[in-house]
């Protein structure tokens, strides 16, 4: 299952080898990502595979979101299908 | 890789613009459930409900956790009481009502939507039993909800219903004085009624409807008012087709949503209704789009054209997005959920008069409307049958929720809290209408009923 996960806050050293570490550890692997910083603004994008996830979809979405708060940064993994579903005809 | 942009636009829409799945509605059919002895009854009406419902809020929240879209409400609605009850010997239904109680506490539901009857051209003895038990119904449970066909375009309007119904508005709201007169708030008067419809309090599941089946309702008011600044100054035309984008996004969602509890729950897909819902937050605001568009306050000369370009665009945006559009489908004008239709209420910009031209053009009705506690029955049975009216001539849905708040006047608040939000309690014509409600009988099907 493919999934996009998001990362929105303030920049700092270190914020792809956390999400990275934290998605690895869980079996959970990158396709694809893009980042950008605009005015110490952090976005990242990453297109992940979820499909040998080693926990269910809305655990790793809850300890996503845990360890963001921690780091004050937002962190969101949502399935793909709904930007798909809302953006492509 | 889907568009950058696309995706933080969507999580931007979530995010800060409120954007939700208001329902997925779980339809149950109880016919299955008669028994001549009310207890069997009700056993039987609990047993199939938590059976056939007892995943719905795990999935509901299972989805909301993968899609990172919020589902505000899970429900059941279930076939029409009076239909169900009318099989038993016993003379108060009040029993049904606690049993779908029963079973919302067990399944975890935000509501369960169906103690009704529909009676647009007589009432059997059952649902007369029905309508008179539904002051003590909504008093004596939690988070049931009850409403009533009273007219269709097909029948005419039963005035003897309308009667009735002025009474039990009252009754409903003197037994729950202590809460404001909440129980009203759980009480549609129809016309017209839908059979799929998801959303509360009006939500049963009809008779032609199958076994089980999934509705979902979408929301989105912020979304279009945030698309709609966008274009500031532009032409109507600009704004149409702004709406009827953004629409069609928001439905796409919501026919994910429910393409996916349906096959989880393995229960079949029915509709998507297209319905702009309101909260009370700021930013979720149906007024406020009408405001968006260049009126200075809701209410005021041009409103109702304003709500008609909305309600048609909504719909024309949306029903490309799903494989099947139903329920109510439009957008929603309920005065105490919208935070901008409260500022207007309390202004003294939006009055009633003005409420029941803007249904014309929208979804359904006058609704979450507060008015004085001295309020008559026979003036809410008048207001009802104004509604009514509207919604048979011109063959749509019409609905009244109306809250006659005890021991109120114009000038107090009624708070609700949570979705249901506060109702200005706004002031009603004080000429009588009793003679005319006192006759009774049936207004007539109009003649553009005669289609065969």
């Amino acid at each position: 299952m493919k999934a996009i996960v998001t990362v929105i806050g303030r920049d700092r050293v270190g914020i792809i080898a956390l999400v990275s570490q934290l998605l690895a550890g869980r079996g959970v692997n990158v396709l694809d990502i893009s980042q950008t910083v605009l005015q110490d603004y952090f976005t990242m994008i990453m297109l992940v595979d979820a499909s040998a996830c080693t926990e269910p979809f809305a655990s790793l979405a809850g300890e996503l979101a845990a360890e963001g708060e921690e780091h004050g940064l937002q962190i969101r993994i949502q399935r793909e299908d709904i930007f798909n579903a809302m953006h492509k005809i | 890789m889907i568009n950058r942009g696309e995706i933080l636009e969507t999580i931007e829409m979530i995010d800060q613009q409120h954007l939700d799945v208001r329902t997925v509605t779980m339809g149950i059919s109880l016919l299955d459930c008669c028994d001549g002895d009310p207890e069997a009854a009700c056993r039987k009406i609990y047993d199939k409900i938590t059976r056939r419902a007892e995943r719905l809020v795990r999935v509901g929240e299972d989805i909301e956790a993968e899609f990172g879209i919020p589902i505000v409400n899970k429900r059941i609605s279930v076939t029409p009481i009076s239909l169900v009850a009318g099989a038993s010997d016993c003379e108060d239904y009040v029993c049904f009502a606690k049993a779908l109680d029963d079973a919302r506490r067990e399944t975890g539901v935000n509501f369960v939507g169906g103690f009704s009857a529909l009676v647009q051209k007589g009432m059997t003895p059952a649902d007369e039993r029905l309508i008179r038990s539904i002051p003590r119904a909504l008093a004596e449970t939690e988070l049931v909800c009850s409403s009533v066909n009273v007219g269709s375009t097909k029948a005419g309007i039963n005035m003897d219903a309308v009667a009735l119904m002025g009474r039990v508005v009252k009754e409903t709201a003197e037994l729950t004085a202590a809460q404001g007169g909440f129980g009203c708030a759980k009480l549609v008067v129809f016309c017209n009624a839908v059979e799929d419809n998801p959303f509360m309090a009006g939500a049963f599941h009809g008779v032609s409807e199958p076994d089980t089946v999934i509705n979902v309702g979408v929301s989105g008011p912020g979304v279009v008012h945030h698309a709609l600044r966008a274009v500031r100054g532009a032409d109507l035309g600009v704004v149409a087709e702004t709406v009827k984008k953004t629409a069609f996004r928001v439905t796409r969602m919501g026919q994910l949503v429910a393409q996916e509890a349906s096959r989880r729950l393995g229960v079949p897909f029915g509709i998507v209704d297209l319905s702009l819902a309101p909260t009370p937050a700021v930013g979720d605001s149906v007024a406020r789009i009408l405001e968006e568009m260049g009126l200075e306050t809701c209410g005021t000369h041009g409103t109702t054209a304003a709500l008609a370009l909305l309600n048609d665009a909504v719909k024309k945006g949306g029903v490309m997005a799903s494989s099947s559009v139903g329920g109510l489908s439009g957008a929603f004008i309920p005065v105490s959920e919208d935070e901008g239709m409260i500022a207007a209420a309390r202004s003294g910009a939006l009055t009633i008069d003005k409420l029941e031209a803007m249904t014309c053009v929208c979804s359904v009705g006058l609704d979450m409307i507060a008015v004085p506690g001295s309020t008559s029955a026979e003036t809410v049975s008048a207001i009802i049958a104004d509604e009514a009216a509207i919604g048979m001539i011109n063959q749509k849905t019409t609905a009244v929720r109306i809250i006659p708040a005890p021991g109120m006047d114009v000038g107090d608040t009624v708070e609700f809290g949570g979705l249901l939000g506060s109702a200005p309690v706004m002031p009603v014509h004080t000429e009588s209408s009793a003679e005319f409600i006192r006759r009774g009988g049936r207004i007539p099907a109009p003649i553009h009923s005669l289609k065969n």
